[in-house]
């Protein structure tokens, strides 16, 4: 090993080189990944930039105007925003109670062997396609839910409870809408709660038993109140997944921008009404208007998605950093 | 006295019971209940897809159709090949951006700047699909008055990066720390570790990580509708407008005619197949490789 020195210089002449790569490739990868920060830097300066025609125009006045007349030169975002913040609204109220629930069996009642199958199936419904959602909801439960639910409802109750007046037209609407978005955002609101669930510390669970309490007294007053930042930072992960779904609102909710207190009565949300009119624009204030929503509705998503993360980091950091 | 005491007490031990059974009960209830839309949207996309399926669907493209003419439905290979296309190029863009600051953050991973690109990729991943393809639009479409395949990759790779990055940082914390520092015993510099040492330990990983994107923007219609608009013929010019599969059936489900609305069927079921088959893919692969 000693008797010949050349390899070993070989070796070292090799690594002299190989030393030289180290700032090079930190560089290389340092600028890669600051060029994530610069698309999202990118992303709100080309959309602030696309907007000015429509921010000179209207200003923050465009929050609360209702009107939305292409032809006329008349934007108003507050049919849009209604749209989406009631069908989202909707869609949290119906998919929060069975989510959290699921959460909960999935992370302390499934039998072991159950556990990855369901598991699996709960996210599988996260990965279909929204656009399969649409046109399930455009062939299949428009049909059923117009005939079944909506046109009796609002026979019966529509003249006393203006939320569920008819007369039901077309059966695309805020409801319909708000119950695809249902659906969509189960499994999100599932995932978390079984996450934040699975890292509540054995001994919470086993100091409750130990006091003769049945597993759902465990489970309500030892593990949702340890667990109830990160399942409600789920629900705002869903609430965020549900404000900025395009396709399937687009498919079912009608796509009509004004605001009718009626749920059963065609609406429309941003991200809808950019994805049915910008393609089709031809006015240049028009498109500006919809980049303007296009911002509009990145800031109230952000908003709710920087709540869950604060939330649910809490909860998993405090346990351990799991997510 | 105490038979009192008693009764009340088994009253109220009898109720707790029954509460217990109760919810108990609405947990697997509504278990039960999520997975009804699932199997309820899989088997009505299966049996109207097969419909459409023949070997015309996956060799032709688009024929007109007339009312009250029977014809020949045509297939959508153009948009199969556009689907191709624009994920590819997507492909390409993200996976180098994906990965590399995936390894920064792993690697280097200490500093403010570290916080800010991970606060920045989970901003990116959060946000809604139709505001990337209004900046595509904005940036691209409005600029070369075109719209463009290109524009809808762009936008597709900016939606996939941060699920590599995050993925790649994941999987490259779960490579031992052992094995840099014995690489390092070696003498071998850090960046030359990275690259033979640790990037191929976690290399299927990484791989499952960027396939896993890929079928997320495979299915991904919103910002291809306002980039690539759709095109009705087969073509291969990825700076023109294009078709893509889950644009078709969109835009096929929304015509009268029901031979286009079969199309659109067997368009969502490729979708729906090239989807969930990755996903039970690479959740078989890596419960292999953790077992």
């Amino acid at each position: 090993m000693i008797a010949t020195g050349q390899p070993v210089s070989r070796s070292h002449r090799l690594r002299r080189r190989l030393r030289h790569g180290d700032v090079p490739f930190r560089l290389l990868a340092a600028t890669f990944a600051f060029v994530v920060v610069a698309l999202l830097v990118a992303i709100v300066g080309v959309a602030w930039d696309g907007s000015a025609a429509a921010r000179e125009a209207f200003g923050l006045r465009f929050l609360t105007r209702t009107a939305w007349n292409p032809v006329a030169g008349e934007f108003g975002a507050l049919p849009a925003i209604y749209g989406t913040i009631v069908s989202s609204a909707i869609a949290l109220l119906l998919a929060a109670p069975p989510g959290i629930m699921i959460g909960i069996f999935l992370s302390d009642l499934s039998p072991a062997r159950l556990r990855g199958p369901l598991s699996l199936m709960v996210e599988l419904l996260a990965a279909i396609p929204s656009v399969v959602y649409g046109m399930w909801g455009i062939f299949v439960f428009i049909p059923f839910f117009r005939g079944a639910i909506a046109e009796p409802v609002s026979r019966a109750l529509g003249d006393t409870v203006p939320f569920l007046a008819g007369p039901v037209t077309v059966g695309r609407g805020l409801l319909v809408a708000g119950i695809i978005l249902a659906i969509m955002i189960l499994p999100t609101i599932a995932a978390v709660s079984r996450d934040v669930l699975s890292v509540v510390p054995t001994h919470q669970r086993e100091a409750l038993l130990a006091l003769g309490a049945t597993r759902w007294e465990v489970i309500r007053h030892a593990l949702l109140p340890y667990a109830r930042a990160g399942i409600v930072g789920g629900m705002m992960l869903g609430l965020g997944r549900a404000l900025g779904e395009t396709m399937a609102a687009t498919m079912v909710i009608g796509n009509t921008p004004r605001i009718d207190p009626s749920l059963f009565q065609p609406a429309t949300t941003a991200a809808s009404l950019i994805a049915s009119q910008l393609p089709t624009t031809n006015t240049e204030l028009h498109s500006s208007a919809l980049v303007y929503l296009a911002l509009v509705l990145f800031l109230i998503t952000l908003l709710a998605n920087s709540i869950a993360r604060l939330l649910v980091w809490r909860v998993a950091g405090a346990a351990g950093g799991r997510r | 006295m105490f038979d009192t005491v008693a009764n009340a007490a088994s009253v109220r031990y009898r109720r707790r019971v029954w509460v217990n059974r109760l919810m108990l009960g609405l947990t697997i209830g509504s278990t039960a209940v999520a997975l009804v839309p699932l199997v309820l949207i899989l088997s009505y996309v299966v049996r109207q897809g097969v419909g459409a399926l023949s070997v015309g669907f996956f060799t032709e493209t688009f024929r007109p159709v007339t009312i009250g003419v029977a014809g020949g439905a045509g297939g959508v290979l153009h948009a199969i090949v556009g689907s191709a296309l624009i994920v590819g190029a997507a492909l390409l863009l993200a996976t180098p951006l994906g990965v590399l600051a995936g390894i920064y953050l792993a690697e280097y991973r200490s500093g403010p700047a570290a916080t800010v690109i991970r606060f920045c990729t989970d901003v990116l991943s959060a946000m809604p699909s139709i505001v990337v393809g209004v900046t595509a639009y904005v940036l691209i479409v409005q600029r070369t008055r075109q719209f463009s395949g290109l524009a809808g990759s762009i936008a597709l790779a900016v939606l996939m990066v941060p699920v590599i990055t995050r993925t790649t940082e994941e999987i490259l914390q779960l490579v031992p720390q052992s094995m840099r520092e014995a690489a390092a015993a070696l003498g071998a510099p850090r960046w030359w570790t990275t690259l033979t040492v640790v990037l191929p330990a976690a290399l299927g990983g990484i791989a499952t990580g960027v396939l896993l994107a890929m079928a997320r923007a495979a299915g991904e219609t919103a910002p291809l509708l306002v980039t690539v608009l759709g095109n009705n013929q087969l073509t291969f010019d990825i700076f023109g407008p294009m078709q893509a599969l889950p644009l078709l059936a969109y835009r096929y489900t929304e015509q009268p005619f029901a031979v286009l609305n079969e199309q659109a069927w067997g368009a969502a079921l490729i979708l729906v197949v090239l989807v969930l088959g990755t996903n039970i893919l690479v959740r078989a692969l890596t419960r292999r490789r953790a077992g």
